[in-house]
């Protein structure tokens, strides 16, 4: 074989395992779309064309009239939004103490607390929530969510704030600015692509937890996975329906990763490598 | 009041999230720790009763208990393996310029970020015996069609772990290739020189430099694995017959299926403990390579 046969065979090769990997990676999550459009009579014939179908969306309207699943993704949008702004107001400063007085240890407290397996604390939350109340509340929902989304915040935000230069914030103490004012008006400002980063990362996970929200959610804040969930306990598997629901849950996630993936995979990778 | 708060910066600062640490997290732990010592079934009327440590002779004795740690640590082992290795191998493809590649990795992480729940139910009704495509597939293949996670043989374990693969790869693939650009290209180029063939290029210069990230990558994988819940709980439930039961599903179902708080608190214990002794091995390892990388 020639020399630039080989490369170009090489070429081919590399390529076509990475399209086969990629195939793997998209094809569920197309066939979850795909299935979502068909009438539930197609889904349950197993002798069909693939592409052997009318499109529909009798699916969606089902859904969304039948099951309202407007206000579950309200409640999911609420709760994920509400327990990132919230994270972002207690973990921003807190992660900037710990970048800028060195805590080591506070980093690993961060680090272990993301460990912690959630079912440890399904029990003690559902017996206080439902004492004080909040079962079925925002309060509940957002308050645990929190604890998906602050270790993204500090965990992502310490190597953030380590990296500004300390220079300039001593500088800004000269000119007369208070540390606080320092904190806000430079730090936070040089800080806010890796803000968006941690905050788009505390906003996917909470919007996908489904474990906290499985025994906190009631009937007014059932969140979409949970109300993904409850469609197959009915007897009758409704697969359209349930089609379109993971769908529409998962529409936004792939949005945003498609066109902020840069983001995305910088708060995913944060901690393989130094700093 | 302005200097006041000027002094004590670092702790108005790091205040809110303390408190938050302490009522969410610390009060809960501690809530659940004291549980697992009585016995009490969510009820109003009756207050729990201390039992000392029946709890967890019960759990020991159980052989329901001893299925799920099995199949806890059957699944984190087959699935790190298997992670690890496409992970690795995928990072390594995708660290060469090729032509769309940010699309390539863009659309590679959708089952990382997607959600759980919604891939599951995407997955059961692909792996369904008799309307599931993956059946048509193996039909199409010649092969006698698959029961995937309908039967109470390791094939639904074994499924549910092929699923995690699917979901998880990816992540343990971008962990790595960010550690492979972090990779100079001195030693690539003087290998070159030296005329060194591709391969030993890879085991003598790639994968020494990228053990690090490869390292970290797995661990992360390791302490995520164990507690592996929305994928089985969504499918599944941890049957057939318990066949797919994993510490975390088994643990849960006490809790909300039985009400057997004391014992699934127990449960809860035993399991934190487990993850945490992980977790900070975990911590030891990653900040051994700090020091030496």
């Amino acid at each position: 074989m020639s020399k630039k046969n080989k490369l170009l065979f090489n070429s081919i090769g590399k390529h076509f395992l990475i399209y086969i990997a990629l195939f793997l990676a998209v094809f569920p999550i197309f066939w979850m779309f795909l299935s979502s459009f068909q009438p539930n009579q197609t889904i349950i014939n197993a002798n069909r064309g693939i592409f052997d179908f009318v499109p529909t969306l009798e699916n969606y309207i089902n859904v969304i009239k039948k099951y309202d699943f407007l206000k579950y993704s309200w409640n999911s949008f609420v709760v994920a939004a509400l327990a990132t702004v919230f994270s972002l107001i207690i973990g921003l400063p807190c992660a900037y103490v710990v970048a800028r007085f060195k805590l080591r240890k506070a980093s690993m407290i961060v680090l272990l607390v993301r460990m912690i397996p959630g079912i440890s604390f399904l029990l003690p939350w559902f017996s206080i929530f439902a004492r004080m109340g909040l079962r079925d509340t925002y309060t509940a929902l957002i308050l645990t969510h929190m604890l998906v989304a602050l270790p993204f915040i500090v965990w992502i935000m310490i190597p953030n704030f380590e990296s500004i230069p300390m220079e300039l914030q001593e500088a800004a103490w000269i000119d007369g600015c208070t540390q606080y004012g320092a904190f806000w008006r430079i730090v936070l400002r040089l800080s806010i692509p890796g803000i968006f980063t941690a905050s788009l990362l505390a906003f996917i996970f909470s919007w996908n937890n489904f474990m906290f929200s499985l025994i906190l959610a009631g009937r007014n804040t059932l969140t979409l996975p949970v109300a993904i969930f409850n469609f197959v306990s009915y007897a009758y598997v409704d697969w359209g329906g349930l089609m379109a629901g993971a769908t529409i849950i998962t529409l936004p996630i792939v949005l945003l990763s498609l066109c902020l993936q840069k983001y995305i995979i910088s708060g995913l990778t944060a901690g393989a490598v130094k700093g | 009041m302005g200097k006041w708060f000027e002094k004590h910066l670092r702790s108005v600062f790091l205040l809110p999230c303390i408190i938050f640490i302490i009522i969410m997290i610390i009060a809960p732990l501690l809530y659940n720790f004291i549980m697992s010592f009585t016995d009490w079934s969510m009820s109003i009327v009756k207050a729990p009763q201390f039992v000392g440590l029946k709890n967890y002779i019960e759990v020991f004795g159980e052989k329901r208990f001893t299925n799920s740690v099995w199949h806890t640590i059957v699944f984190a082992v087959i699935a790190i393996t298997l992670e690890t290795l496409l992970g690795v191998a995928l990072a390594i493809l995708i660290n060469r310029k090729f032509h769309g590649r940010r699309v390539v990795q863009a659309l590679m992480l959708l089952p990382v970020v997607a959600t759980p729940v919604a891939l599951g139910m995407a997955w059961k009704l692909i792996l369904e015996p008799t309307i599931g495509f993956a059946n048509t597939v193996v039909k199409f293949l010649g092969m006698a069609p698959q029961k995937f996670l309908a039967t109470t043989s390791f094939e639904s374990m074994f499924t549910l772990i092929l699923i995690d693969v699917w979901e998880w790869t990816p992540m343990v693939m971008l962990m790595v290739y960010a550690g492979l650009m972090t990779i100079p290209q001195e030693p690539y180029e003087s290998a070159l020189v030296d005329g060194a063939t591709p391969w030993q290029t890879l085991t003598k210069i790639t994968l020494p430099l990228a053990s690090p990230a490869i390292l970290v990558a797995v661990l992360m994988r390791l302490i995520d694995v164990v507690k592996t819940f929305d994928i089985i709980y969504a499918t599944t439930q941890g049957g057939p017959d318990f066949a797919t039961e994993n510490i975390n599903i088994y643990g849960y179902l006490n809790m909300f299926s039985y009400y057997e708080f004391g014992k699934a608190a127990a449960i809860s214990v035993l399991f934190f403990i487990v993850v945490m002794a992980i977790g900070c091995g975990f911590l030891k390892v990653k900040s051994k390579l700090e020091v030496e990388y």
